[in-house]
C-alpha cells in the first residue's frame, strides 16, 4: 500500500475560513484589531487598576498639567500644610519631612484641640495625621502625617479629578454604547430587511416607503425627540440611537434578500421540497451575514459618533459619568487653559474611530472579494 | 425640461406635507411645552400665555392653522424668544449659515474634486496614498475634534485667527469655521472622484480619444472628468443642502450666529414654531438642491433625459 492511498480528501474551505485568511494578510486590520482590544481591555479593567477614582475630586490639584512626577511636589508641601492650618486656626511654628511623612509643629494662642488633625487628613497631600506631642500648656502640637503622593499622568480637570481614569471610563461609556446601540440597529435592521425582501410584493413596498419617509425627516431630529422623549437616561439612550441608524441595514438585507432569492440554489432547495423557513435559516440568513457583519463594523463608530455629539451638546451622557464627547465638550471650552482636556480624550476617540474603520474595510475587503 | 422641472415642483408638495405633519405630531407627543420650563409660573399667567398662543386648542385644531399659516407664507412667532417671528430670526441668521455653507462647499469640490484627479492619476503612487490617508482622516475624525483642535492650533498657538465669533462677517472669523465644515466633505469629495475617475479612465471612449492622439490634458478635463464628475454631482445636493442650513456644531463651537443652533435649542425649549422653522427649511432645501442636481445631471450626460 503506497502513502497516496490513504491521503485524505482536499479540505474544502468555508467562506468563513477563507475570508479569514483574508483578514489576516490585511496589516491595517490586524494592527487595528489588536489596538482595539488593547483600547477595550483598558477601558474596562483601566479604572478598577487607577489609584484614582472616576469622580473622585481632589480639591488641591485642579486643572494639574499632565506629568509623571507626583503631587504633592516638594515645594507644595509648605503651602498645603499652611492651607489646612489657616483652616484649623493656627500656625505652623516649624515643619519637616521625614521620608514619606511630614512632621509639623503648630502653635495657637488658646489651647489646641487634638482633633484638628483631621483638617490635615482633609486635604489631597496628607493622610493619616496624628497628633505626636502635645505641650504641657497645651498651646503647642506636634502633628505628624503621611504624605499621600498622586500621580496624573493626564492631569486633572476642572474640578480636581484624574483625567486617565476620567478618559478610561468615558471609553468604556462609549464603546459600549457604540456595540449595544449598533446590535440594536442591527437587529431592527436585519428582521425588517429579510421580511420585507423575503414576503416581496405589496408588503415590500409598503415597507420601504416606509423606510423612504423616515429617511428623509432631518435624522437628528428624531435622535433628539428621542433623547427629550426617555429623558437623558443612559441605558434607553443607546435603544434611541440605535432605532434610528437601521434604516441603512434594512435596506441593505432587503437587497441581499431579494438576490439570494432568486438565485438558482435556493430555488433548487425550493424543489427538493426545503420548507420557506428552512430556506430562510439554511440559505437566506447566513448569505446575507457578510455585508451585516461588515455594516455593523462601520456601525459602530457611526454610533459613537453620533453619542459622543448628544453628549457633546448636552444631552447624552450625565455627570459624573462621562462619555468622550462629554470629555471632548469639556475640553472644547478649556483650550485655552488647560488643552491636555481637549487633546487626551481626542486621541483616545480618534485612534479607536480610525482602528474600528480599519477592521470594517478590512472585513468587508475580506469577505466580498468580488469588491477587490 | 421645462415639464419636468413642474412636475417635480408639485411632486415636492406631498412629501413636504408628510414631513411637516410627522414632525408637528411626534414633537407635540413629546413631553412637556414652552411655558413648563420656566418655575414658578403662575398657573394663570401660563394659560393666558398659551391662549396668546392658541396652545390651548385642541391639536388638530392648532395643526391645521399651522398648515394654513405655512401656506400663507408665515412661520408662526416664535414660543421662546418672543420679540421675535421664526421668520425673523431666520432672516437674521440664513445669510450668515448659506455665506459659511456656501464657501465650505466651493472649497470642498473644488480642493476634493483636484486632490481626487490627482490620486486617480497616480494611483498605487505615493502621491495617490497620501489623499487617501488624508481622505481617510477627514471622513472619520469627527467636527466636534477637528473645530477644537484647529482653534488651538491656530487661535491659540499661532495665533494667527480669531478663536470664535462672527466679528461683523471680516475674513479671518470665517476662515477657520469654513475650514472645518469643508474637511469632512472634502474626504468624501477626493474619495469619491477618485474612484469614478479610475474607473472614466479605463472607459471605450477615453482609449478612444488616447489612440486618436488626443494630449493627456485635453483627455482627462474634457472627457475623463465630464463622465467622473457625476457622482460628485449627485452627492453634492443633499450635501449643500446640509451645508447652507448650519451646522450645530460649528456654530456652537464657534460662537457664529446662524440658524444651526435654533434646531437644538428649539427642540430642548419646546419652541415648537422654531423647530417646525427649521425641518421646513431643511426639507425646501434639501428637495431644492435635488432638483437642481437632477437637472445638472442633464445638462452634463446627454444620455439622461427627462421627457
Amino acid at each position: 500500500m503506497t502513502d497516496l492511498a490513504v491521503r485524505t480528501p482536499v479540505k474544502g474551505r468555508s467562506l468563513w475560513g477563507d475570508a479569514w485568511g483574508r483578514l489576516r494578510a490585511n496589516r491595517a486590520a490586524v494592527v487595528s484589531a489588536v489596538y482595539l482590544c488593547v483600547m477595550i481591555i483598558a477601558c474596562v479593567a483601566g479604572p478598577w487598576i487607577s489609584p484614582h477614582g472616576f469622580s473622585t475630586i481632589y480639591q488641591d490639584y485642579v486643572r494639574v498639567p499632565p506629568s509623571f512626577k507626583p503631587y504633592p511636589a516638594d515645594d507644595t508641601i509648605e503651602k498645603s500644610l499652611e492651607g489646612a492650618a489657616s483652616r484649623a486656626r493656627v500656625e505652623i511654628a516649624e515643619w519637616r519631612e521625614e521620608g514619606e511623612s511630614v512632621v509639623a509643629r503648630v502653635t495657637s494662642s488658646k489651647t489646641i484641640d487634638e482633633r484638628i488633625t483631621r483638617y490635615f487628613d482633609r486635604t489631597s497631600a496628607f493622610e493619616n495625621a496624628t497628633a505626636e506631642s502635645r505641650s504641657p500648656d497645651g498651646m503647642q502640637l506636634t502633628i505628624r502625617a503621611q504624605i499621600e503622593r498622586h500621580r496624573f499622568l493626564f492631569g486633572t480637570d476642572n474640578v480636581g479629578r484624574d483625567l486617565l481614569t476620567r478618559t478610561l471610563i468615558a471609553g468604556r461609556v462609549s464603546l459600549a454604547i457604540g456595540l449595544l446601540a449598533g446590535l440594536v440597529a442591527v437587529i431592527i435592521g436585519v428582521l425588517y430587511g429579510a421580511t420585507s425582501g423575503f414576503l416581496g410584493g405589496r408588503v415590500d413596498e409598503v415597507m420601504m416607503r416606509i423606510v423612504d419617509i423616515l429617511y428623509s425627516l432631518p435624522f437628528i431630529f428624531f435622535v433628539i425627540m428621542l433623547v427629550v422623549f426617555f429623558g437623558r437616561n443612559f441605558v434607553l439612550m443607546f435603544l434611541a440611537v440605535g432605532a434610528v441608524l437601521w434604516l441603512d441595514m434594512a435596506r441593505i438585507v432587503r437587497g441581499q434578500t431579494l438576490s439570494i432569492k432568486r438565485q438558482e440554489f435556493v430555488q433548487a432547495a425550493d424543489a427538493l421540497g426545503v420548507t420557506q423557513s428552512g430556506i430562510l435559516r439554511r440559505h437566506i440568513i447566513p448569505n446575507t451575514l457578510g455585508p451585516v457583519v461588515v455594516y455593523m463594523t462601520l456601525l459602530v463608530p457611526q454610533v459613537i459618533i453620533l453619542e459622543s455629539f448628544l453628549s457633546f451638546l448636552g444631552l447624552g451622557v450625565q455627570e459624573p459619568m462621562s462619555s468622550w464627547g462629554v470629555l471632548i465638550a469639556h475640553g472644547a471650552k478649556n483650550i485655552g487653559t488647560a488643552n491636555w482636556l481637549l487633546i487626551f480624550p481626542s486621541f483616545f476617540l480618534t485612534t479607536t474611530l480610525f482602528a474600528l474603520n480599519f477592521i470594517g474595510d478590512g472585513l468587508r475587503d475580506a469577505l466580498d472579494p468580488k469588491d477587490r | 425640461m421645462l415639464g419636468y422641472v413642474v412636475r417635480r415642483f408639485f411632486s415636492a408638495i406631498p412629501t413636504l406635507f408628510l414631513i411637516v405633519t410627522i414632525s408637528f405630531f411626534v414633537m407635540r407627543i413629546a413631553p412637556g411645552g414652552p411655558f413648563n420650563q420656566e418655575k414658578g409660573l403662575n398657573p394663570i399667567v401660563k394659560a393666558n400665555l398659551e391662549r396668546q398662543y392658541s396652545l390651548d386648542q385642541p391639536l388638530w385644531k392648532q395643526y391645521l392653522d399651522y398648515l394654513n399659516d405655512l401656506l400663507h407664507g408665515d412661520l408662526g412667532p416664535s414660543y421662546v424668544l418672543p420679540d421675535f417671528t421664526v421668520a425673523e430670526l431666520f432672516r437674521a441668521g440664513l445669510p450668515i449659515s448659506i455665506q459659511l455653507g456656501a464657501s465650505a462647499l466651493i472649497l470642498a469640490l473644488l480642493v476634493g474634486g483636484a486632490l481626487g484627479v490627482i490620486a486617480s492619476l497616480k494611483q498605487n503612487e505615493p502621491s495617490d496614498y497620501s489623499v487617501i490617508a488624508l481622505a481617510t482622516a477627514g471622513s472619520t475624525i469627527p467636527t466636534f475634534v477637528i473645530a477644537p483642535l484647529l482653534q488651538l492650533t491656530f487661535g491659540l498657538a499661532f495665533a494667527w485667527l480669531p478663536v470664535g465669533g462672527w466679528g461683523g462677517g471680516g475674513l479671518s472669523h470665517k476662515i477657520l469655521p469654513i475650514i472645518t465644515l469643508a474637511l469632512p466633505q472634502m474626504a468624501i469629495v477626493a474619495r469619491l472622484m477618485r474612484g469614478s475617475m479610475i474607473e472614466s479612465l479605463r472607459s471605450h471612449h477615453i482609449r478612444t480619444a488616447r489612440a486618436l492622439g488626443l494630449s493627456d490634458l485635453s483627455v482627462i478635463v474634457k472627457h475623463a472628468l465630464r463622465g467622473a464628475i457625476l457622482p460628485i454631482v449627485s452627492y453634492a445636493g443633499p450635501a449643500a443642502a446640509a451645508l447652507i442650513t448650519g451646522s450645530i456644531i460649528v456654530e456652537t463651537i464657534f460662537s457664529i450666529p446662524g440658524i444651526g443652533r435654533y434646531f437644538v435649542e428649539g427642540a430642548l425649549n419646546r419652541d415648537y414654531t422654531l423647530v417646525m422653522g427649521t425641518v421646513v427649511v431643511i426639507a425646501v432645501f434639501t428637495i431644492l438642491f435635488n432638483l437642481i442636481v437632477d437637472i445638472l445631471y442633464a445638462t452634463i450626460d446627454p444620455r439622461v433625459r427627462y421627457d
